[in-house]
């Protein structure tokens, strides 16, 4: 894989702050009006199981969550392209098999003073071919993932609240 | 075959057993890296503040600004993980420890998928990131 030959230079974006960091950052955060870090770290933690994830570390004294969940990657068109090709031209028959996807929750306090709590989620994904070779190392920045992700979320902090 | 080509094929399998240095040998790949004090000073800055978790929190979410994924913290200790995947993989430890009273010293160390980060500029580049957070959490929360 090129991706892995250790020899090329870093982009030199890589560690750099650029047009869209301000768009991603409001896409990816969610302000909830309580001073009360644990109780939203909590209804995240549910969601999260509710969404399948198992949590894999957490540090609640600087608010963050860590979860994955592994899932099939298998997309039936690119299957039968991939027969289609190893039947008629003997290619390799490569599909995509699994993938492994990562969420980070980070929870602090608003940077506007008015004593809220921000969330700020991230997801990012691998995924595996059916040689176990990794074909995908990407960030999730799809907007409709954010949104739904905080409207269910808003829904977890509203039970957790009401302790169901 | 004759007896020379022999000797060479002996000397290939010799050479693949102990002769390729780097990626087959796992003590140098564990102790190798660049010069300790200069590596020091490009990968670290000083901070005028004693408060760690803030600066931890701050450093997270700088992180998730340059688009990575924050692994693990440790308040105690003081360091946190991330990983950026963007058809690369980036991984990067910060940590944060008390410098005298009233400093911090932050140090960020990188791995550029399998190679480690020992230019100045990218470092150069996360802390201007860093710099700017600071400065935002210290003034308008105040």
């Amino acid at each position: 894989m090129m991706m892995f030959l250790g020899c090329e230079s870093i982009p030199k974006d890589a560690l750099q702050m650029n047009e869209a960091t301000v768009e991603q950052r409001q896409l990816q955060t969610r302000t909830f009006e309580t001073a009360d870090e644990s109780k939203i770290l909590l209804a995240s933690a549910s969601l999260l199981q509710d969404l399948g994830f198992t949590l894999d570390k957490s540090e609640t004294k600087v608010g963050l969550i860590v979860a994955s969940k592994d899932r099939s990657a298998v997309d039936a068109g690119q299957v039968t392209g991939a027969v289609v090709l190893a039947v008629f031209f003997g290619g390799p028959g490569t599909y995509d098999q699994k993938q492994k996807i990562r969420a980070s929750l980070v929870t602090h306090p608003a940077y506007d003073g008015k004593g809220g709590m921000a969330v700020r989620v991230t997801f990012q994904r691998i995924v595996w071919d059916n040689y176990g070779t990794i074909t995908k190392l990407e960030r999730l920045n799809d907007s409709e993932l954010y949104v739904g992700f905080f409207d269910k979320l808003s829904k977890a902090v509203f039970l957790e609240a009401q302790k169901i | 075959m004759s007896k020379g080509t022999v000797l060479i094929g002996a000397a290939f399998v010799v050479l693949a057993f102990f002769g390729l240095p780097g990626c087959s040998n796992s003590n140098e790949a564990v102790l190798s890296g660049g010069e300790q004090v200069k590596l020091r000073s490009i990968q670290s800055r000083r901070f005028e503040t004693n408060d760690k978790n803030k600066t931890l929190r701050t450093a997270m979410a700088t992180l998730q600004d340059l688009g990575f994924v924050i692994d693990e913290a440790d308040d105690n200790l003081g360091t946190v993980s991330a990983t950026k995947l963007d058809r690369y993989a980036m991984r990067i430890t910060i940590t944060v420890r008390p410098y005298g009273e009233n400093q911090l010293v932050v140090r960020a160390s990188a791995q550029y998928n399998l190679k480690a980060v020992e230019d100045p500029e990218p470092y150069q580049q996360f802390f201007n990131a860093f710099e700017k957070a600071m400065f935002l959490t210290a003034h308008q929360i105040e």
